[in-house]
């Protein structure tokens, strides 16, 4: 089945895509610039005015807010239509979840509750299962949570100790333990719990009801950021699931947590997009009304290398998200035709894109990161206030980086998916890495550019992806199956993937973008890409030549290095110009605007 | 009883207002277009009465004087929940040019109200409802807050100087509508986003008229000056300011 994908998970780093191959968000259509639409008028009328309130964990609020959002058809977009959804495909949902992701604590209730609360009912859950609940978790008059942390089992979520014993008459479970960090769990109707049954070694999961006794939810927890988000610990006390409750088969939870996680970073990918439009956003309000020494502050070419390099990263996770939310979409059409059901086809979609999701997921929580510490930056000591808005973004960000899988396992995961995809031949990734290796060996490389905007630059990326061929050779020489001990390598070679990913991704944007003649200047579209492309040399140069120093195989660090220096040889520009003229622009519409 | 709502297709309010062409035309490069809000809030209160079964409301319709590419702006009103729609297909000259194309429309399908916002928020003419009563010979109250219908009358509350005055009218009647009509436009829900598309959109062609007025150019409001931070404990300073810089008082 994987045959009939235009491009397979991984497969990125083995063969070039055309840029007409790929979407690009300036492709959305008139319904689902709408359905963004909406999603942005909710915000404006439902979150952002109640932000304090929402902020001080006010009784009920959060629960009422997302209701709201039922009413409106938000909780349902992507369900299918006979369990009361719109059927949207997944690009439109990570539209709304673009949007929706400028909410602060609103979007994590709201992305837990569509996302990994309830697609692993409707992806897993069988037809009674599907009719009973994704009903009323669409239109909101039931809120769904994931259950899968434990206080011993965090990153190693297998290790968990919540047990379900099968009852004699084998009519339900009993189940107990307990979980933590549980989003939405204070008011949550539908709880995914995955806990391990009798002596399995492996977690299965259950749908279990918020109102069974034996449940007790302890008081909500204090946090950092996303303090409005309802986040609690939940104990499990004899409390009785019905047998028909178990969701997939026995011991097939871990896999249903991990297909589910992977749909999450993905989604997180898409809404720190949202984030980071609204904070780059406030950050150029603030610096077109700030003056100092007479002079506006975004007249000051250091905060227009911030606002440049603000719009920069944003633009590039946009166009790898979008690029890789298209070929889900893709996947899961091209599963069904060939017999796969609802379910299955989706899920097996995201498993095959695991790589790109969890890179997504790594560079969003990085980029939006930046941008928040930039807005602070930008605002200076107002900045540091509570008053101003920099606050909240700054705290409500961070998190990204920690949940959904921590960008430590997410990096180790892409490195590990690549490698493993390698060994399967599921990608000719070895059989490129030889050849580049003799390309290295013979001197045989080209590297002069041939004048040709568009030409150069796939080129460029092209040779990011040599490099990573290179230390993929270069660590399964040295290393063997020992690599995944060596979790330093895993990660420089993780930054390197990523990296080729967004970059590559943003070319093939570029180009499309004045293949259709989209609305805008070409020119500063350029001027993002030839920013990105230098930083994406130097960076993916650093992680290679740390990598292969630490490989300690002194007779090829020689060979390696010059090969690495070749690869990214990028041709330099004046890059200072080229970030204020992306930065004027912004400055002068005074709002995200690319 | 069939409610008509006039709609105008406006960039949206924080747009960056642009003239190119020797400041004789709006750069609509990048310009997000939206409902005029004051039609929109227009919108929202005809579904409101359309809803009441109260009301013998029996359709909802919305026209636009306006090109092609004024279509995604109408769907919107169809999303929203209105419930066929009428183009004409002419870009809008003036004001006496669009209330005669909607004179025209009102003739050929008969509706017992019509609502008219203000004003729209790009040209601000807040001409076109008066023209269009004067057109059809039916009354019109202008600058109406509140409205609501009692058999086959309407009544009103019309904000006034330092007031409100309550009218009453027969029908047909054009309502010329200001905030507080409804009291926050209706967002488009995803049912009603996915039946747009399957709702009648109907293009009439437009019919001869002159415009009377002759437009010439454009012209941007001079920037405002930055604005001062003064201290709250050093008032002298702000009385200063006021006298010798300011000059009002």
């Amino acid at each position: 089945m994987e045959k009939e994908l235009n491009i397979k998970g991984c497969e990125f780093l083995t063969k070039s895509t055309d840029a007409n191959e790929i979407f690009i968000p300036e492709e959305f259509d008139e319904e689902q610039t709408m359905i963004a639409q909406t999603c942005g008028d909710f915000l404006e009328t439902e979150v952002f005015c109640n932000l304090d309130r929402i902020d001080n964990k006010e009784q009920g609020l959060m629960r009422q807010i997302l209701e709201k959002s039922g009413e409106l058809g938000l909780l349902g977009i992507s369900l299918p239509e006979e369990y009361g959804g719109f059927g949207q495909n997944f690009l439109t949902s990570m539209y709304a979840n673009e949007v929706l992701g400028a909410g602060y604590s609103f979007s994590v209730a709201y992305s837990a509750h569509t996302g990994i609360g309830t697609l692993p009912i409707a992806y897993y859950g069988n037809e009674q299962q599907r009719e009973k609940y994704l009903p009323g978790l669409a239109s909101g008059e039931a809120m769904a949570a994931f259950c899968l942390t434990e206080p011993g089992a965090g990153s190693d979520a297998n290790a968990g100790k919540t047990k379900a014993v099968l009852s004699e008459d084998e009519t339900h479970y009993i189940l107990n333990g307990q979980k933590m960090w549980i989003t939405n769990g204070g008011f949550a109707d539908v709880q995914v719990v995955f806990a391990k049954v009798g002596a399995d070694r492996i977690l299965s999961a259950f749908i279990v009801d918020g109102d069974s006794p034996g449940i007790e939810i302890n008081p909500e927890e204090e946090k950092m950021g996303i303090k409005g988000s309802s986040t609690v610990q939940i104990f499990y006390n004899d409390v009785k699931v019905p047998a028909e409750n178990l969701l997939g088969r026995r011991g097939e939870g871990f896999r249903i947590a991990l297909y589910t996680l992977h749909m999450g970073r993905i989604k997180l990918g898409g809404n720190v997009i949202g984030a980071a439009k609204r904070a780059i956003s406030q950050s150029v309000n603030y610096a077109n009304e700030r003056k100092q020494f007479g002079n506006l502050i975004s007249n000051f070419g250091s905060i227009k290398y911030k606002l440049g390099e603000q719009v920069i990263r944003n633009f590039a996770n946009e166009s790898a998200v979008y690029r890789a939310s298209k070929n889900v979409d893709e996947a899961i059409e091209a599963f069904q035709q060939d017999g796969m059901d609802y379910g299955k086809s989706h899920m097996e979609a995201f498993v095959q894109y695991e790589a790109e999701a969890a890179l997504l997921k790594v560079y969003g929580s990085e980029m939006l990161d930046y941008v928040v510490d930039e807005m602070v930056q930008i605002m200076g000591g107002m900045g540091f206030s509570s008053e101003m808005p920099a606050d909240r973004a700054y705290r409500d960000s961070r998190i990204n980086r920690i949940f959904e899988g921590t960008n430590e396992i997410n990096r180790i995961w892409v490195a590990d998916t690549v490698v493993k995809r390698g060994h399967k031949h599921k990608i000719e990734l070895f059989e490129r890495a030889k050849q580049v290796m003799q390309e290295v060996e013979k001197g045989e490389a080209q590297n002069k550019p041939s004048g040709d905007y568009f030409e150069d630059k796939t080129r460029l990326v092209e040779n990011f992806k040599k490099v990573a061929l290179m230390l993929v050779e270069a660590a399964s020489n040295k290393l063997g199956r020992k690599m995944s001990h060596e979790q330093e390598i895993l990660m420089n070679l993780s930054d390197i993937v990523m990296l080729i990913y967004v970059a590559e991704s943003s070319v093939l944007r570029v180009k499309k973008r004045e293949d259709i003649n989209a609305q805008g200047e070409a020119s500063l579209y350029r001027d993002m890409l030839d920013v990105l492309m230098i930083d994406s040399a130097d960076q993916i140069r650093k992680c290679a030549i740390d990598a292969i120093y630490s490989l300690d195989s002194e007779e090829n660090e020689e060979k390696y290095r010059k090969g690495i220096e070749y690869f990214t040889d990028v041709k330099r520009i004046n890059v200072k110009e080229a970030r204020r003229r992306i930065a004027d622009k912004l400055i002068e519409e005074n709002r995200y605007c690319f | 009883m069939k409610i008509l709502v006039c709609i105008s297709n406006v960039p949206d309010t924080t747009t960056k207002v642009r003239f190119v062409d020797d400041n004789t035309r709006l750069d609509t490069n990048g310009i997000q277009w939206v409902i005029n809000p004051w039609d929109e809030l227009a919108l929202t209160r005809a579904l409101q009465l359309k809803e009441d079964k109260n009301n013998a409301v029996e359709s909802v319709t919305v026209v636009h004087v306006g090109g092609k590419g004024s279509e995604p702006t109408i769907r919107k009103a169809l999303a929203i929940g209105a419930d066929d729609a009428i183009r004409v297909n002419a870009e809008p000259q003036d004001a006496w040019f669009v209330a005669s194309q909607l004179a025209e429309v009102v003739q050929q399908n008969e509706f017992d109200i019509i609502f008219a916002g203000i004003e729209s928020s790009d040209y601000n003419g807040a001409a076109v409802g008066g023209m269009l009563s004067e057109l059809l010979g039916v009354p019109s109250i202008s600058a109406v807050s509140s409205m609501d219908l009692e058999n086959d009358q309407v009544k009103i509350i019309r904000d006034i100087d330092g007031g409100k005055e309550q009218m009453t009218s027969q029908l047909p009647l054009v309502v010329i509508a200001q905030k507080g009509i409804a009291i926050e436009p209706r967002i488009a829900n995803m049912r009603g986003i996915m039946m747009a598309r399957k709702k009648p959109l109907n293009v009439v062609e437009p019919v001869e008229k002159d415009t009377l007025v002759e437009f010439v150019d454009y012209e941007l409001p001079q920037a405002k000056p930055p604005c001062k931070m003064i201290d709250p404990e050093n008032v002298q300073e702000l009385v200063d300011l006021l006298q010798n810089e300011a000059k009002v008082i």
